[in-house]
């Protein structure tokens, strides 16, 4: 029976190595099978966080040969033959073990964001038209394979100061709905820290619902904070024309 | 916000695991862009052979003459197609990637560090006057096309060459791109929240679905649009030192 060659990381964040584990493949099969394999057959304790196994529920992340992927969508017969698949953590949540980090700064960043914020309280008719936008950025598992990649989280260590591009595809599907009221761009250009972003586009590179973050969340919201923050011949102009 | 949370753990030793050839993308891109800027700025202080009857190089026009510039004209105009290109949106993806490594590929560390900005300080922070740039841009693009439109005459009489040809596939080009900015995207209608609320804004919405449909493929213009206003110059100034033949058709 044909074999694949995994290179999986065992340990917690201060002690840990990579394990060589030799599986055997079957059709279909997908990183998260090989990894069930292993915890099945080979080492029962390696941790791993599933749920759905179909792509839907955003729990299985992690770095396939490097870039980051979900272990259920991620099909063996992708790689050659021969290839050893190294499979990693997210690097940029702290780890707990094995190939389970701790996410839980995406679900705080969350929090300082103002909710759905509407005037109108009687039933709600919207055109597809007006929601249209709104609904692929719906489409987000939480997966935050994009947070993973993103440079500025990734490589800077900008927790502190970016919420990073999972987040402002939720401020976009606010900021861009037809019933929604309240103004977060205050909030984009200060806390959210969208400047940090230089629209390098890994987060949509990665993106496992095919959001385009970059073009269609990040890009417009930056111009939505150009708008107001720096635009002064818009901003006289439109002064002008209210008088 | 919250404090930093990053992983330094044992699993994430490397720069990056990845096997494939992530680096041959932003080499390309880095080769693509110094070639144009050589020639560019060869063409621009050059300063000769930018027109010939009536055909008229993209990198001189429109063309300004006054009494007191004594350089070549090419400078009092190249600055805005060349602010358009360097704020636009998908150039700042490229550059900051293939010049700035920052990041060089998905995945791949580089050094890092905490002082990074982004675009939040001086000078990158100018990225967010793209929108005035694109104003004055899509004045060029309008006079390009004045151009080749000036190209079919000669004498006043109707003429057309393959020179003519390769103008208009340039302004062509370079509409698809500079209308497909993500600036006049936002401008023309993104900017809104309710595309169906008044006679205006159901105009608006078509305006941006077709801006939408040039801007998925920005980045396929951007190329071919570089490339053109490169190779129309290039054929121009053949044609002006003698070299070429415009190539008359009738
Ligand atoms: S485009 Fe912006 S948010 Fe997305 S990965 Fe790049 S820097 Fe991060
Ligand atoms: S935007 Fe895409 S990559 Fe980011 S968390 Fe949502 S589904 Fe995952
Ligand atoms: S297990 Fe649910 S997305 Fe992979
Ligand atoms: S975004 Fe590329 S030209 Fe404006």
């Amino acid at each position: 029976m044909a074999k694949v060659t995994l290179k999986v990381y065992r340990g917690d964040k201060e002690k840990g190595e990579f394990k060589t584990y030799e599986v055997p493949i079957e059709d279909g099969m997908v990183i998260l099978d090989a990894i069930h394999y292993i915890q099945a057959n080979i080492d029962n304790d390696i941790a791993v966080r599933w749920n759905c196994k179909a792509a839907k529920c955003g729990s299985c992340s992690a770095e396939v040969n490097g870039k980051p992927s979900l272990m259920c969508k991620t099909r063996l017969d992708r790689f050659a033959k021969d290839e050893v698949i190294t499979v990693q953590p997210l690097k940029t949540f702290p780890l707990i073990k094995d190939l389970v980090t701790d996410v839980s700064w995406n679900y705080e960043v969350n929090k300082h964001i103002t909710p759905l914020t509407s005037k109108d309280e009687g039933e709600w008719v919207i055109y597809q038209e007006d929601i249209e936008r709104v609904q692929e950025f719906r489409k987000c598992i939480e997966c935050f394979l994009c947070q993973d990649v993103c440079h500025v989280l990734r490589d800077h260590d900008k927790h502190a100061n970016f919420a990073g591009p999972r987040f402002l595809v939720r401020t976009a599907g606010l900021e861009m709905h037809p019933k929604d009221t309240a103004s977060r761009t205050k909030y984009l250009k200060e806390e959210g820290g969208i400047g940090y972003c230089n629209i390098t586009k890994c987060c949509t590179e990665v993106c496992p619902e095919e959001i385009h973050i970059t073009d269609n969340a990040i890009i417009p919201l930056k111009e939505r904070v150009v708008d107001d923050f720096y635009d002064p011949i818009a901003k006289f102009l439109k002064g002008l024309f209210k008088k | 916000m919250t404090q930093s949370t990053v992983n330094s753990s044992p699993a994430h030793t490397t720069k990056t695991v990845r096997k494939d050839n992530w680096w041959l993308e932003p080499a390309s891109i880095a080769l693509g862009f110094t070639l144009f800027i050589i020639y560019a700025t060869f063409r621009a202080f050059e300063n000769n052979y930018y027109e010939i009857n009536q055909y008229l190089s993209p990198f001189y026009s429109p063309k300004i003459i006054l009494e007191f510039w004594k350089f070549s004209p090419a400078i009092l105009v190249l600055w805005i197609p060349a602010g358009f290109r360097a704020t636009c949106y998908y150039y700042r993806k490229a550059y900051y990637r293939s010049y700035f490594m920052d990041p060089p590929a998905c995945g791949v560390g580089h050094g890092g560090g905490s002082s990074y900005c982004g675009e939040t300080t001086f000078p990158f922070v100018l990225q967010n006057l793209h929108r005035y740039f694109f104003y004055m841009a899509a004045l060029v693009v309008l006079w390009l096309w004045k151009d080749a439109f000036d190209s079919l005459f000669f004498q006043g009489q109707f003429t057309f060459s393959i020179l003519s040809l390769v103008m208009f596939v340039n302004v062509v080009l370079l509409s698809n791109y500079t209308f497909g900015c993500h600036a006049y995207r936002h401008l023309v209608g993104g900017k809104l929240d309710c595309f169906s609320c008044t006679k205006a804004s159901q105009t608006k919405h078509k305006v941006w679905q077709f801006v939408s449909k040039l801007n998925e493929h920005h980045m396929f213009w951007a190329w071919m649009s570089l490339f053109s206003v490169a190779f129309t110059d290039f054929y121009i100034r053949q044609v002006a030192s003698g070299a070429y033949s415009p190539m008359r058709i009738f």
